[in-house]
C-alpha cells in the first residue's frame, strides 16, 4: 500500500468527528459551550450596561451598600449546581473512554513506541501475539479497520511523547518506563495525521505519522504482503 | 488590641512631593538609600523595575514566537545580527525557537508577574496599608530583592551558554530536562534550575516577612477584616508561596542531582537514548514524579499569580465607582476558598499523563468546585459596580479590562476541567489562550491599573492619563486580537509548543490567522514602549499629584507622596473598614480609614483626662 498523504481540508472548528467516541467528546464541548456563553454574555453584558448607566454624573451619588447575603447565597449555589452536574456528566464519558476495566473486550492490540522523532508501530501479526517472528513493524504508519475497535499500547523510549489524532478526539502520553493504554473504534475509512502532542525535543514539531482507516479485506491483504518477514526487520520504512 | 507596633519614627516635616529626599533626616548614603535599600517602598520600587525590565526581555521573546509563528520558517533579514546558533541567515531556529517559548514563560511568570505582584505591589502596599513603618524584617526584605535579582541574571545569562537556554517548555518535564543527550540543552538547562532555587529562596524570604507584617504588625483598629482585599490576597498569597515554593525546590534538586551526580529519581530503567541504553546510571526512577512535584507547586502557582491580582482589582474598582466593596466577607472567603482548593487540583494537568483515570475523576470535581469562589467574586465585582458613579481614570479602565478578560479565562477553564472534553484540547492552543487570559487578561491588567493607581503614592506625580488611555486601548484590542483566536487554534486542533505547523496539512490553513495574531502581537509589545515612556516621563515631568489624588479610604492616602522613611509620623488609628464611599450622611464622598468619627477626639481627651485625675 503507497504512502498516501492525507487530503488538505480547511476547517475552522472541530475537525471530523471519526471515532465512537469523538461525537459524544464533541456533545460535552457544545454542553459547555453552551453554558458558558450564556455566563459570558450575561457578566459581560451586565458590565457593559453598568459602564455605560453608572458613568460619572455630577451630584450624583452612588449607591451604598456593603452586600446581600441572599444574592451571595444564590450566586454561589446555582453555579455549584452547575459545575457538579458537569463534572457528574463528565465522569461517566471518561469512564468509558478511559477506564481499563471497560475497555472492548478482545480489542486487537498495536503496540506504538515513539522515540525521536518517529512512531514506532509494532502490529502482532497473524499469531496476534508480540515478540514472535510475523511480528509487524511500521514507522509513522499506522493501519485501522474501519469499525473494528482496537487498543493502542504506549510506551515512549526516550522522553515523553503523547499519541494525538485530532479527528479520533484521542490524546494518551506516551510515557518511558509507563506503559499507557488507549482503545479506539474507527467510524469512517480515511486518512488522518499522528501529531505529537508533548513537546519532545528539537524535531518534535516534524514528529507526524499517518493513521489509515481501511476495510478489513485490505488490512488482511496488508497483513499477508508482510509476512513472513524475517525476524525483526522493519518491513516497511517510510520516514519521511 | 494587642498588636506589636514598632515605634513610628517620628520626623518634624514630610518632604515636599515628589522632591527626592537624598538629603533627609537619615544619614544614610545614596548606596543605603538606592541600592542596598531596607525600606520596604524602595525596595518594592526596585522590584518594579526589576519586573519591568524582564518584563520586557519575555515580551520579546514573545515576539520571537510570534514571528515564526506567524510566518514558519521565513528567513527574517533583520534577525541576522543573533548569534547562528539561534538565527541562520534569518530563518529562526527550531532550538532557539524551543528555548525562546520556554523561557518567556519562564520570565513572565518568575521575572515579572509574580515579584511585581509579590515583590512591587506587596512591598509598597503592606506597611502603608495596615499602618506599619516598615516590614517585619527589613534585612530579610532587602536580600529578597537582591536574590530575586540574582536569579533573573542567572536565568538570562543562560542564553549565552554553549547548547544555549533551557528549551523544554517552563514545565520542563524529564527526560527531556534531565539528559542533555535528548535535548542538546546542557549548562543552560542547569542554570535554569539554579536560577529558580535561587528565585525560591527570595520568594521564601518575601512570603515569610508578609505574614509576620500582616499578623503582629497592624496598627490599632485595624482589625483583620478591616484590611483592604489587596492585602487579603497577598497575605493568603504569602502563605501559598511559603507552602509550594519548597515542593518546586525539592523537584528542582533532584532534577539537579539527575544532572550532575547522575542519580536517576526521573529516569526509568527502560530507557533508551537513540536506541541504546543508557551506560551509568542505575535507572528506577519514575518520570511522573516530577509532574506530580511541579504541579503540586504549579497550580497554587497560578493562584499565587492570580489572588493579588483581584486583590488589587478590587480595591481599584471600590475607588472609582465610589462604592464599598460589595460582599467584603464573601470576597476574603473566597479569596481563602480557592487558596485551600489550590492545593487540590494539580492532577488536572496530567490527566493525560497517564496516571489512574480515577485520580482524574478526583481532580475533575476539585477543579469543578474551585471554579465556585472564582465565580462568587466575579459577581461580587459586578455588584460592586452596580449603581456606582464611575470615574474612567486609566487605573479603573485596566480594572474593569481585568473582570472582563478575567472572566473569559474562567470560562474557558472549564472546558479543560471536564476530562473527556480535555483529552482532545490538552496541549492545544486552546491552553495557551486560556493560560494568557488569566495571566495578561487577568495578573497584567491588574499590575498595569495597580501602577497607573499607585504610582503617585510612589513617585508623587501623576502618570499622564491621555497616554495612559491611548495604552489601554491599544492593550485591549491587541490582546484580544492575539489571545482570542488561540482559543480557535485550539478547537482546530493546533498543538502547543509547535515550531512549524504548516508541516500538518490539516493545519497549515492556520497561517493567515497565526499572522494577524503577530500583526496584533507586535502592536501589544510596543504599546509597553508607549507605556514605560509615560513611566519615565511622568517621573519627572508628570503634574504633582498631592495626597490623596484618588480621594481614597486608605491609610497610604493620608501621607505625604512618597511617604517618608517610616510611613507614618504617629502610628495611626483605624476606625473603619477601607471601602467607605458615598456614606449617606457624610459630606464627602468618601471617609478615611483614619479620620476619627465626630466627637471621639473630645471623648479620647476626656478619658485620658479622667483616667489621670481618678
Amino acid at each position: 500500500m503507497a504512502q498516501a498523504v492525507p487530503p488538505r481540508y480547511k476547517h475552522w472548528w472541530l475537525p471530523d468527528a471519526s471515532s465512537s467516541y469523538a461525537g459524544q467528546i464533541d456533545d460535552m464541548f457544545y454542553l459547555i459551550l453552551w453554558i458558558t456563553l450564556f455566563v459570558f454574555f450575561l457578566v459581560e453584558g451586565a458590565l457593559i450596561v453598568f459602564l455605560w448607566k453608572y458613568r460619572y454624573k455630577n451630584g450624583r451619588k452612588a449607591i451604598y451598600t456593603h452586600g446581600n447575603n441572599t444574592l451571595e447565597i444564590t450566586w454561589t449555589a446555582i453555579p455549584a449546581v452547575i459545575l457538579v452536574f458537569l463534572a457528574v456528566f463528565s465522569n461517566s464519558l471518561w469512564s468509558e473512554i478511559r477506564d481499563p476495566n471497560k475497555f472492548p473486550k478482545n480489542a486487537p492490540a498495536i503496540q506504538i513506541k515513539p522515540r525521536q522523532f518517529e512512531w514506532d508501530i509494532t502490529y502482532p501479526g497473524p499469531d496476534k501475539k508480540f515478540g514472535t517472528a510475523d511480528d509487524i513493524q511500521t514507522i509513522n504508519q499506522l493501519f485501522l479497520v474501519v469499525n473494528q475497535p482496537v487498543q493502542i499500547k504506549l510506551e515512549g523510549q526516550d522522553v515523553i511523547h503523547s499519541f494525538f489524532v485530532p479527528e479520533f478526539r484521542i490524546k494518551q502520553d506516551a510515557v518511558p518506563g509507563m506503559p499507557t493504554a488507549v482503545w479506539i473504534k474507527p467510524i469512517k475509512e480515511a486518512q488522518y495525521e499522528i501529531a505529537c502532542a508533548e513537546l519532545c525535543g528539537l524535531g518534535h514539531y516534524r514528529m507526524k505519522g499517518t493513521v489509515s482507516i481501511i476495510s478489513q479485506d485490505s488490512m488482511d491483504r496488508w497483513v499477508k504482503s508482510q509476512a513472513p518477514a524475517p525476524a525483526a526487520a522493519p518491513a516497511i520504512n517510510l520516514t519521511p | 488590641m494587642a498588636t506589636l507596633v514598632a515605634p513610628a519614627i517620628v520626623r518634624k516635616k514630610p518632604t515636599k512631593p515628589g522632591a527626592h529626599d537624598a538629603h533627609g533626616h537619615h544619614e544614610l548614603s545614596f548606596v543605603q538609600k538606592y541600592i542596598f535599600s531596607q525600606d520596604h517602598k524602595r525596595i518594592g520600587i526596585q522590584f518594579m523595575f526589576s519586573s519591568l525590565f524582564f518584563l520586557l526581555v519575555g515580551g520579546g521573546l514573545a515576539m520571537i514566537v510570534r514571528l515564526e509563528l506567524g510566518w514558519p520558517g521565513h528567513a527574517f533579514k533583520f534577525l541576522s545580527f543573533l548569534p547562528s546558533t539561534m538565527v541562520a541567515g534569518g530563518v529562526i531556529l527550531p532550538e532557539f525557537y524551543n528555548s525562546a517559548f520556554t523561557m518567556h514563560a519562564t520570565f513572565m511568570i518568575f521575572f515579572a508577574v509574580m515579584p511585581f505582584l509579590m515583590g512591587t505591589f506587596a512591598n509598597f502596599l503592606i506597611p502603608l496599608h495596615i499602618g506599619a513603618p516598615d516590614m517585619a524584617f527589613p534585612k530579610i526584605n532587602m536580600l529578597s530583592f537582591w536574590f530575586a535579582l540574582v536569579a533573573g541574571i542567572i536565568m538570562f545569562s543562560s542564553f549565552f551558554v554553549k547548547g544555549g537556554a533551557a528549551g523544554g517548555g517552563w514545565t520542563n518535564y524529564p527526560p527531556l530536562s534531565d539528559l542533555s543527550e535528548l535535548s542538546g540543552v546542557n549548562v543552560g538547562q542547569n542554570l535554569w534550575i539554579i536560577s529558580l532555587l535561587i528565585s525560591g529562596v527570595a520568594s521564601l524570604m518575601g512570603a515569610v516577612n508578609y505574614i509576620t507584617t500582616v499578623v503582629n504588625m497592624r496598627c490599632p483598629g485595624m482589625s483583620f477584616f478591616r484590611m483592604p482585599l489587596a492585602i487579603w490576597a497577598i497575605f493568603v498569597t504569602a502563605i501559598l508561596l511559603l507552602l509550594a515554593i519548597p515542593v518546586l525546590t525539592s523537584a528542582l534538586v533532584l532534577l539537579l542531582f539527575d544532572r550532575t551526580v547522575h542519580t536517576s529519581f526521573f529516569i526509568p530503567s527502560t530507557i533508551l537514548v537513540a536506541g541504546q541504553p543508557l551506560v551509568g546510571r542505575s535507572g528506577g526512577g519514575q518520570v511522573l514524579l516530577w509532574q506530580h512535584l511541579f504541579w503540586f507547586f504549579g497550580h497554587p502557582e497560578v493562584y499565587i499569580m492570580i489572588l493579588p491580582a483581584m486583590g488589587i482589582a478590587s480595591d481599584i474598582l471600590a475607588t472609582f465607582a465610589r462604592k464599598p466593596i460589595f460582599g467584603y466577607k464573601a470576597m476574603v472567603f473566597s479569596i481563602c476558598g480557592i487558596a485551600v482548593l489550590g492545593f487540590f487540583v494539580w492532577g488536572h494537568h496530567m490527566f493525560q499523563s497517564g496516571m489512574n483515570p480515577l485520580l482524574g475523576t478526583t481532580f475533575m470535581i476539585s477543579t469543578m468546585l474551585i471554579a465556585v469562589p472564582s465565580a462568587i467574586k466575579t459577581f461580587n465585582w459586578l455588584g460592586t459596580l452596580y449603581g456606582g458613579n464611575f470615574k474612567f481614570t486609566t487605573a479603573f479602565l485596566f480594572a474593569v479590562g481585568f473582570v472582563a478578560m478575567f472572566v473569559i479565562g474562567g470560562l474557558s477553564g472549564i472546558f479543560m476541567a471536564s476530562t473527556p472534553v480535555d483529552i482532545f484540547i490538552h496541549d492545544t492552543y486552546f491552553i495557551v489562550g486560556h493560560i494568557h487570559y488569566v495571566l495578561f487578561g487577568g495578573s497584567i491588567f491588574a499590575i498595569f491599573a495597580g501602577v497607573y493607581y499607585w504610582f503617585p503614592k510612589m513617585f508623587g506625580r501623576m502618570l499622564n492619563e491621555t497616554l495612559g488611555k491611548i495604552h489601554f486601548w491599544l492593550v485591549f484590542l491587541t490582546f484580544n486580537g492575539v489571545f482570542f483566536p488561540m482559543h480557535i487554534l485550539g478547537i482546530g486542533g493546533m498543538m502547543r509548543r509547535i515550531y512549524d505547523y504548516t508541516q500538518y496539512p490539516h493545519l497549515s490553513h492556520f497561517q493567515g490567522l497565526n499572522a494577524f495574531m503577530s500583526v496584533c502581537a507586535f502592536i501589544l509589545g510596543a504599546s509597553t514602549l508607549l507605556f514605560l515612556f509615560n513611566l519615565f516621563w511622568s517621573m519627572f515631568k508628570g503634574k504633582p499629584s498631592g495626597m490623596n489624588p484618588w480621594h481614597a479610604n486608605t491609610l497610604e492616602w493620608t501621607l505625604p507622596s512618597p511617604p517618608v522613611h517610616g510611613n507614618f509620623s504617629e502610628t495611626p488609628h483605624v476606625f473603619r473598614g477601607p471601602y467607605e464611599y458615598s456614606v449617606p450622611g457624610h459630606t464627602e464622598d468618601y471617609w478615611p480609614q483614619n479620620e476619627p468619627p465626630e466627637g471621639w477626639l473630645e471623648r479620647a481627651q476626656q478619658m485620658k483626662a479622667t483616667a489621670t485625675h481618678g
